[in-house]
């Protein structure tokens, strides 16, 4: 379904990420897995791919930082020469309430979930444009679209994401780019696995569908936005979230 | 008689040159807007004549820049209005056809 096609998934070494960068990668898309930190499970995902038989590669970098962004799409479009999926989902989480919530906490936040989605469409627009075609997906939350006590800067950040969603979707539309977001609810992962057994009660019985998602039902449709079952939706919030948004 | 007859030469050269100039700004314009058989002269409008909208604009702006080896800051798109305005940048800025 995605032969030929060149993906990019920031913060692939992990969780959702991880899961994306596979489902694509099994689709034919070769695919690059950006990582920040975490360059182990960066590599295993790549090797996860190559050993499938699919193509892949691990590429370091900081999406939070202009620059360093820049030099790595610059790194990624002289080798691959294009880049027809780019999903943005690089993000972390400084939980705390907003009384007690650093500033460092606050731009961290800020500066990896939507200023890192931003350098990275940025850096690609020129590339996008002149090919006239490309799908952008923004990892979005539940948080960004309700709100959560707790969470100011992730919600933020993701609700920002919206919007910039929404904004780049208008101004690409002429040119055949689709970009939407997804908006995940509490998926099983490193990011949610710390939560008390007391808080997983509490949160499952916030899920209509009773029961926590998994991180190959964001995957799932990431793959549809990725791919040309998608072509006339742009500009949209998807939520995948057991029912937590009705 | 000699004087005149140089002054004539560099005229007709500066003339070829502006030729030449128009005919690659052309064949630019004819290449990223994607048109074919439109007439275009100095006088052309990228947005009016041509239908160019602001990311065709940006565009355009870019292959200039590739060509011609100029920056082109954004501020400056302002005065760029007519494929006669592109060559007078141009030639402003030192390029030469």
């Amino acid at each position: 379904m995605l032969t030929g096609k060149v993906a990019l998934v920031t913060g692939a070494g992990r969780g959702i990420g991880r899961e994306i960068a596979l489902t694509l990668a099994a689709s034919g898309a070769t695919v690059i897995v950006n990582y920040n930190g975490s360059r182990e499970s960066a590599e295993a995902v790549v090797a996860e791919i190559v050993q499938n038989k699919g193509n892949a590669e691990a590429i370091q970098c900081n999406v939070s930082d202009f620059t360093a962004s820049e030099v790595f799409v610059k790194e990624v479009l002289d080798k691959y020469k294009k880049v027809d999926i780019l999903v943005n989902n690089a993000g972390i989480t400084r939980d705390n309430l907003i009384m007690r919530m650093t500033e460092n906490d606050y731009d961290a936040v800020l500066d990896t979930n939507l200023k890192g989605a931003f350098n990275m469409i940025r850096h690609l627009s020129r590339s996008f444009i002149k090919q006239r075609s490309g799908k952008i997906i923004n990892i979005s939350s539940v948080s960004g679209v309700l709100g959560n006590a707790g969470q100011t800067n992730y919600s933020a950040s993701k609700a920002g994401l919206i919007g910039l969603t929404k904004s780049v979707a208008r101004e690409f539309a002429s040119r055949g780019i689709n970009v939407n977001a997804v908006a995940p609810g509490f998926i099983d992962t490193d990011m949610t696995k710390d939560m008390t057994e007391d808080a997983k009660k509490t949160l499952n019985s916030m899920i209509p569908m009773g029961k926590m998602g998994s991180t190959k039902n964001i995957a799932d449709l990431v793959l549809f936005l990725a791919g040309e079952h998608s072509d006339y939706i742009t500009g949209q919030v998807i939520c995948v979230d057991g029912g937590m948004c009705i | 008689m000699v004087l005149k007859e140089t002054c004539k030469e560099i005229m007709e050269f500066n003339e070829r040159m502006e030729q030449i100039m128009l005919e690659r700004v052309k064949e630019i314009i004819e290449e990223q807007l994607n048109i074919e058989g439109v007439e275009i002269t100095e006088e052309t409008r990228f947005k009016e004549d041509l239908d160019a909208d602001s990311l065709d604009l940006y565009e355009l702006v870019d292959a200039f820049q590739e060509e011609y080896g100029v920056e082109i800051p954004p501020e400056d798109l302002e005065q760029i209005t007519t494929v006669g305005s592109i060559i007078k940048y141009l030639e402003d800025k030192g390029v030469e056809a």
